[in-house]
């Protein structure tokens, strides 16, 4: 890849501590003994994230399996990561030294890239991609990609994770630099860092977005693409985004570890349009059994282990369940998050996103409780837009609009309103 | 308040927000017949055991479905 990138020399990624000139990537290695991995399935195994990228630069075309491991793997996935991806090497922090000379050298082979998927439940499943995939949208990237390429770039992902993988391939394939997130940073530092390194192009989860908009710092920061993508992104999200950053094209794309990046919105409106299911190249979209369905270059081929990814037409199938209003498509949830009410289907989502159009509501998190009568109900947490509000009258005000907008059992039964919610490793909205 | 006013309070308060006329509560009065339907019965079980700690319904299986209000006071009046 190193020999493809053009990298430019004063282009940087940065993280919380430390900058590394993208220039020096080329000329040093990084990785002690990297003649050893050739040919290896190797696991990344480093605490930050910048190690993370210097190794999987210089193991890409030598090794011949990359596993790229998030932050928080649980200690107890890890036994059976190891013997699904058939791990023969771990690199960690100590495996790294500074800038040794680099041999030059071609690929040998297509190594294959091996991302974990950001379940917000059970074990990680291993996901199969090579770089060909990962790097596909920005081969087939529109010109409105084109012309955004120049300026830095960042993302609220850890770039282990698809999400922010791909924002560091289009960093290091289009030379721009590029500022690394940190889990151990709140939002406030994030964003003040983001802005003094000149941040234009920003990418994150909705709750990730959420979160800036609650920090101050979000006033000094100007950049001129915000992206959301992982869940779904509200309309007044996407109306909030763009009142904070009013020189910002605010878009929002469908993209997961399984089904690459399928499109990209940019007419600030929730949901897609549905002459996007009547495209071919370069993804076809179609909705089986009420769910989406992806057929493209960009998506991974196989999981390590389990059920196949694609079907017999080569489409993978995200488990979103959409939604058609006039020639709209919306997203209404998860086909596995089905919430059974006395025998009627509730998709948290769906409320959630009623919740997030009242006003006075920052965020919401909808849950199911166990039932012994219905089996189930719908419970509710709120964060208030404004933090003095009584939280009696907003609890009140909030739950009389549910039950003039929602069927009783979509009302939620409980509803709590709390200070903050919390979010997983992913950015996602923890649903445990 | 006792654990019957609780019960009884709970009743009231999950028919107006469920928009149900509730018919005048005794004890012998079928809880079918109460106005209220499982949704605010399974709405009401959840809330008193916010509200008491206790749900009879899950921490003893062999607890007697209850027919009339009167069964559904004593399940949480009996219950520790």
């Amino acid at each position: 890849m190193t020999q493809e990138s053009g990298l430019g020399p004063e282009r940087r990624l940065m993280s919380e501590d430390a900058a590394v000139r993208l220039g020096d990537l080329v000329q040093h290695s990084a990785l002690r003994g990297l003649q050893s991995y050739r040919g290896q399935s190797v696991l990344i195994e480093t605490a930050g994230q910048l190690p993370a990228v210097l190794a999987l630069l210089e193991l890409d075309g030598l090794a011949r399996r990359i596993v790229l491991c998030p932050p928080d793997l649980a200690a107890e996935h890890r036994p059976a990561l190891l013997n699904e991806a058939e791990v023969d090497a771990i690199v960690a922090e100590a495996g790294l030294q500074q800038a040794a000379p680099l041999v030059p050298r071609q690929p040998e082979r297509e190594t294959e890239w091996i991302l974990l998927t950001s379940g917000t439940s059970g074990r990680p499943k291993l996901v199969r991609h090579t770089l060909a995939s990962l790097t596909e949208p920005m081969r087939t990237a529109s010109s409105s990609h084109a012309n955004r390429i120049s300026g830095v770039w960042s993302t609220f992902y850890d770039v282990r994770r698809y999400g922010g993988l791909t924002i560091l391939l289009r960093a290091l394939v289009s030379g721009t630099s590029m500022v690394l997130s940190s889990p151990h940073e709140t939002v406030s530092a994030f964003l003040s860092r983001a802005t003094s390194a000149g941040v234009k192009h920003i990418s994150g989860t909705p709750t990730h977005w959420r979160q800036a908009l609650m920090s101050p710092q979000h006033r000094a920061f100007r950049p001129q693409t915000v992206r959301l993508s992982g869940e779904i992104a509200a309309q007044a999200s996407l109306d909030q985004l763009s009142r904070a950053f009013p020189d910002a094209q605010v878009t929002h794309a469908f993209a997961s570890t399984e089904a690459g990046v399928a499109f990209e919105v940019t007419d600030g409106r929730a949901g897609f349009p549905t002459a996007y299911l009547d495209r071919v190249s370069p993804v076809s979209l179609r909705i089986e059994a009420g769910t989406l369905r992806i057929r493209s270059a960009r998506t991974a081929d196989f999981y390590l282990a389990g059920p196949p990814l694609r079907d017999a037409d080569g489409y993978v199938d995200t488990g979103d369940i959409i939604s058609i209003e006039g020639d709209r498509c919306f997203f209404a949830g998860r086909a596995t998050g089905v919430v059974n009410v006395g025998g009627s289907k509730v998709h948290p989502e769906e409320i959630e996103a009623v919740l997030n159009d009242h006003p006075d509501v920052q965020m919401a998190l909808v849950t199911a409780r166990r039932s012994p009568i219905t089996g189930a109900l719908v419970t509710a947490s709120i964060v208030p837009a404004d933090p003095r509000a009584d939280p009696v009258l907003l609890h009140d005000r909030v739950l009389e609009y549910c039950r003039a907008t929602l069927p009783p059992h979509k009302v939620p039964a409980l509803l709590r309103v709390v200070p903050h919610l919390a979010m997983n490793a992913a950015g996602k909205l923890a649903r445990a | 308040m006792t654990r019957r006013d609780i019960v009884l309070a709970e009743f009231t308060t999950v028919a107006n927000e469920q928009k149900k006329r509730l018919a005048p509560l005794t004890d012998a009065l079928p809880l079918l017949e109460t106005g209220l339907d499982s949704l605010c019965f399974a709405i009401v079980v959840a809330r008193l055991e916010d509200a008491i700690g206790i749900d009879p319904f899950s921490t003893d299986g062999d607890a007697e479905i209850p027919i009339t209000v009167g069964d559904f006071i004593q399940l949480y009046e009996q219950a520790h």
